[in-house]
């Protein structure tokens, strides 16, 4: 079957799809988006953790053609998200096409990031850059899944206590850190955002 | 003038700012951060699951339904008949004679020949042009088993009518075993037990069980098989260790080494569970037969099939003590169930028998571990690798010896701490500084977290009482427990291996700046070796900007990253290439300038900060005048000091290079009615020689702290007695500690200089493994009064239902 859908602000289409696939594997093995990780494959890691719709899912247990007509956000797509949520532009509030490129921005791309072979340069959304500054990511299999749902929990509750933070992260493993310098990163980008806003 | 104004607003005297230049930024010491974050928080970075060529297979393994059975007949045509399927490959099809291969004894099947030992064997391969082709195709493959009887413990493996797991076995170890299914057998005898037992005013003894752990690595065990015009084959694959890989892979596909290109691919994690092949011949295989790139990745299921866990192990242990508390004698008996075949048991019973008194003074001792040969799933090394079981045992007797002495558990320890000097029972020395009474002093002095902690101005927060948000309690009939251990490691391969590895470094400038590469085989896993790397070459080299090569066979050996050791030798054999550049740098700089300054001749130089300086900090010359166009590589070896064999029969010899010690305090509220257990605090303390990276140090230490919590309340792959079969492989039913279980893990690092170790460091990524398993143990004791000599505890071991 076709599945057509969002991901990222860009329309998709999967041709060939079984079945049976699941939203991780067209992701991964027909969309070239393999940021969505497969560590169990029967939503017990959350390292497959993406948003449909705004709602923070495990892919692997959503069907491909579950998907069709709707929009998908990986952790490919998180830093765009989060500017435009900045913007105030995520979850549709601006109309036509969210999460679509418009005409000013298109003009005005550049190559992003200086360095191709690592990335630096490259314009992070605030989850993730406090996950590299708090030291949260060792093998970094957990890393996507676990930024997907700390940026979603981040939008709810701005401000968490630790408790609130382990409740949301509860659905996703991670078997390097013991989870410590994890939540100094969603702490700390909990706090980079307030201080952001008291900036503005 | 000035001063007058400053006086107007502050008073004289006032503290100023000072400001000092530091050496080259990023060197060793700072917590730099990983260069690879960037890659792996956009989820850019590749890792082994997500290779992906043009017009690739996917493979898949057909493994065995039953634990132990005569192979009757395999019947692969209806598999081969279906559309999409490219090849099917059995036993038959292997195309040397070369059919086996294992880490210390090659005893295990590429591919089943006539017989399976374990659940889960591979029996039969597939290659299709889709993952669930593939499945399916090998879903119809037909083998027709006849069940054997099944060995499953020490007393049906030794029994008089046991089934030999390996008969006509012509390894090294046979010639020393007490029968053909115990793998390897070391005893230690030191002085003598039997008189010093005599002295005893109290002695205690117990039986301990340790359950079967996982590794649980987030990402599966996973490739890509390209084959090459030449005939051989480019493998991509997460591994711990890629020319230890490469020397069993090349021989059963029948090439040289130098046709079998392999390429480390990012790794999801590993602890010990890549240290073992998996699916890289049966890649390799698929890609020859079929000429096309074959990527298998598993999936959690198979994964729980595909790799080694950590040894299940039965101690009994024996421990006396003068009535003032000083240990007289220990005796004990380690069976470490090796599973179905070898892989790394050997090196664990060494482990085991040679760590099994701990980090104490014990004259006395007499000590024996084995490992079996039975039909559970193969076990081989999980971090902490034989001194992880031991040390659950040993802190569980040195509790129980302090209930006996009516003395203060943490007391007991201390007075009998090992120092640097103290013999080890294998007769070696400590030869570095061995801080155990003083790591205990450290975790408990620190305040103890609150009483009743989950009690909030809105009532209970039950995310912070057991049972957690299945609202089970709001603090009725919950009881604290605290509890201690300690414990030691060692760190590198012991037991007279040549454990060495291999740095290519390479200077040169690039626009108009110095710039570093370093290129190792190191296995990059997620333990930040190369940021590591990053940082020595700075500080050796004065450079900022150092480009990692990824790690691949085009390079000379790295060794397994393992057993502590990757910061420790790899990392000393970037700072010797590192050396051997700086000193043809300087040779370079000596003709070019020499003749210009009497310090090119006379001073210790050194390179900082883009610099070539003396070492009173005068600046003689940049190295990008110095370097010009020229390039300067050199790639060398570098090995750390030689270790011995332990003697077969005493265990005594210089069996180690250096050891790594932690403490930890665990605090636990155990909910007495529904057996639930919810670890507060988990502290720990380490001695560490010096971190390199601290915020990685901390992140290990954590790390290793949840993997020990884990075994303690949760993890144990359940294997039934009756089938040898596996009841839990999922992470459904085989539990990892998820951020609710695991709770804060305050660190408290020592940096001790190991003065034989490079800038005095200490492999630190094991110790914290060891200890805190039986800190929660002996908290969850403490808080119930219950024995509990077997881990994982489970709730029916605390309500005794």
């Amino acid at each position: 079957m076709r599945v057509n859908f969002t991901v990222n602000g860009r329309r998709q289409e999967a041709d060939d799809v079984w079945e049976g696939e699941s939203l991780l594997y067209v992701l991964r093995e027909r969309l070239g988006l393999p940021g969505s990780k497969n560590a169990c494959e029967q939503g017990e890691c959350g390292s497959c953790t993406v948003r449909l719709d705004g709602v923070p899912v495990c892919s692997c247990l959503v069907a491909a053609g579950q998907v069709e007509g709707r929009e998908v956000v990986t952790v490919e797509g998180l830093a765009d998200y989060a500017r435009q949520r900045e913007e105030g532009c995520a979850s549709g509030a601006c109309g036509g096409a969210p999460g679509g490129t418009s005409l000013q921005d298109a003009r005005g791309w550049s190559a992003q990031g200086t360095d191709s072979h690592t990335g630096e340069g490259t314009e992070l959304a605030p989850i993730q850059q406090a996950f590299i500054d708090a030291g949260a990511v060792q093998c970094g299999f957990c890393t996507p899944g676990l930024l997907v749902a700390a940026d979603e929990m981040l939008e709810r509750n701005p401000s968490p206590t630790d408790e609130d933070i382990r409740e949301a992260l509860s659905g996703n493993l991670c078997r390097c850190t013991g989870y410590e310098k994890i939540l100094d990163a969603v702490r700390l980008a909990a706090a980079r955002q307030e201080r952001q806003e008291e900036a503005v | 003038m000035t001063q007058h104004t400053r006086v107007a607003s502050t008073p004289a005297g006032t503290p100023t700012d000072v400001t000092q230049g530091s050496r080259t930024r990023g060197g060793i010491g700072e917590s730099t951060l990983r260069p690879d974050g960037t890659l792996k928080v956009t989820g850019e970075f590749a890792y082994s699951s997500d290779m992906w060529h043009e017009d690739m297979l996917w493979g898949q393994i057909l493994r065995s339904t039953v634990a132990h059975a005569e192979i009757v007949s395999i019947d692969t045509s209806e598999a081969l008949a279906q559309a999409g399927v490219y090849a099917v490959l059995t036993y038959e099809d292997l195309p040397t004679e070369v059919r086996n291969y294992g880490l210390e004894i090659q005893d295990t099947p590429v591919l089943a020949n006539g017989v399976v030992r374990h659940h889960g064997e591979p029996v039969a391969l597939v290659a299709a042009d889709h993952p669930e082709t593939a499945r399916r195709a090998a879903a119809k493959i037909k083998v027709e088993y006849r069940e054997l009887p099944v060995v499953t413990d020490e007393a049906s493996a030794v029994a008089e009518d046991a089934p030999l797991l390996h008969p006509g076995r012509d390894d090294h170890h046979v010639g020393h075993v007490p029968h053909p299914n115990i793998v390897h057998r070391q005893p230690i005898v030191r002085g003598d037990a039997d008189a010093a037992a005599a002295r005893a005013d109290v002695v205690v003894s117990g039986e301990y069980t340790f359950g079967m752990q996982d590794q649980a690595f987030l990402g599966p065990e996973s490739g890509l098989a390209v084959p090459a015009e030449d005939g051989g084959v480019d493998l991509y694959v997460a591994t711990q260790w890629l020319h230890s890989d490469l020397r069993q892979i090349a021989p059963v596909l029948g090439l040289p080494e130098e046709k079998v290109r392999m390429t480390l691919s990012g790794v999801g994690g590993a602890f010990g569970g890549r240290e073992d092949l998996s699916m890289q011949i049966h890649a390799c295989l698929l890609a020859l037969r079929t000429g096309k790139p074959v990527k298998i990745v598993y999936n959690r299921f198979e994964s729980f099939f595909g790799h080694v866990h950590r040894h299940p192990a039965k101690l009994w242990y024996e421990h006396g003590a003068t009535r003032d508390g000083k240990l007289t004698h220990m005796r004990c008996r380690i069976v470490l169930d090796g599973g179905a075949y070898a892989s790394a048991s050997p090196a664990v019973v060494g482990n085991a028998s040679s760590l099994s008194v701990g980090p104490y003074v014990v004259d006395d001792v007499d000590i024996e571990a084995i490992a079996l040969y039975t039909n559970n799933p193969p076990c081989g090394a999980m971090r902490g690798f034989g001194a992880v079981q031991a040390c659950f045992a040993y802190e569980a007797q040195m509790d129980k010896l302090a209930a006996a002495l009516d003395m203060d558990p943490v007391a007991l320890r201390q007075l009998n701490a090992m120092e640097q000097g103290t013999l080890l029972p294998t007769g070696q020395p400590v030869d570095s500084p061995a801080p155990v009474a003083e790591l205990l002093r450290r975790v408990k002095s620190r305040p103890l977290p609150p009483e009743r902690q989950w009690e909030t101005t809105e009532g209970a927060d039950v995310r912070a009482l057991p049972g957690g948000l299945s609202n089970t309690t709001h603090g009725e009939g919950v009881v604290r427990g605290v509890g201690y251990a300690v414990g030691i490691k060692n760190v590198g391969f012991s037991e007279g291996f040549d454990d060495y590895s291999t740095a290519k470094v390479r200077m040169e400038v690039v626009g108009g700046e110095p710039v570093a590469t370093v290129h190792t085989a190191m296995a990059e896993v997620g333990q930040g070796g190369i940021t590591v790397h990053a940082q020595i070459a700075r500080t050796e080299l004065g450079v900022t900007q150092v480009t990692i090569n990824p790690a691949d066979t085009q390079v000379g050996s790295a060794g397994s990253t393992s057993a502590s050791r990757q910061t420790y030798v790899t990392g000393g054999a970037v700072r010797n290439s590192c050396e051997l550049v700086r000193d043809k740098v300087l040779e370079i700089g000596r003709r070019r300038f020499g003749s210009y300054h009497p310090a090119w001749a006379t001073a210790e130089l050194l390179l900082e900060g883009g610099k070539v300086v003396t070492d009173g900090g005068e600046v003689l010359a940049d190295l990008a005048e110095v370097l010009q166009d020229e390039v300067v590589e050199v790639e060398a070896e570098w090995r750390h000091r030689p270790t011995e064999a332990f003697d077969l029969r005493t265990g005594q010899g210089n069996g180690h290079v250096q050891y790594s010690f932690a403490a930890h305090r665990a605090v636990v509220e155990v909910d007495t009615e529904l057996g639930l257990v919810k670890v507060i605090e988990l502290a720990c303390a380490q001695d560490v020689g010096k971190a390199l990276n601290p915020l990685s140090v901390i992140g290990q230490i954590q790390g290793g702290t949840t993997q020990g919590l884990g075994v303690a309340v949760m993890e144990e792959i359940i294997v039934d007695p009756k089938t040898a079969k596996v009841r839990n492989p999922s992470f459904t039913d085989y539990l990892i500690p998820t951020i609710l279980d695991t709770p804060t893990i305050p660190v408290d690092v020592l940096e001790l200089a190991d003065e034989h170790a490079p800038y005095g460091l200490r492999g630190i990524g094991e110790a914290p493994t060891l200890s805190s398993t039986p800190a929660v143990l002996a908290a969850i004791r403490n808080a119930t009064g219950l024995e509990l000599n077997r881990t994982p505890v489970r709730p029916e071991h605390l309500t005794g239902t």
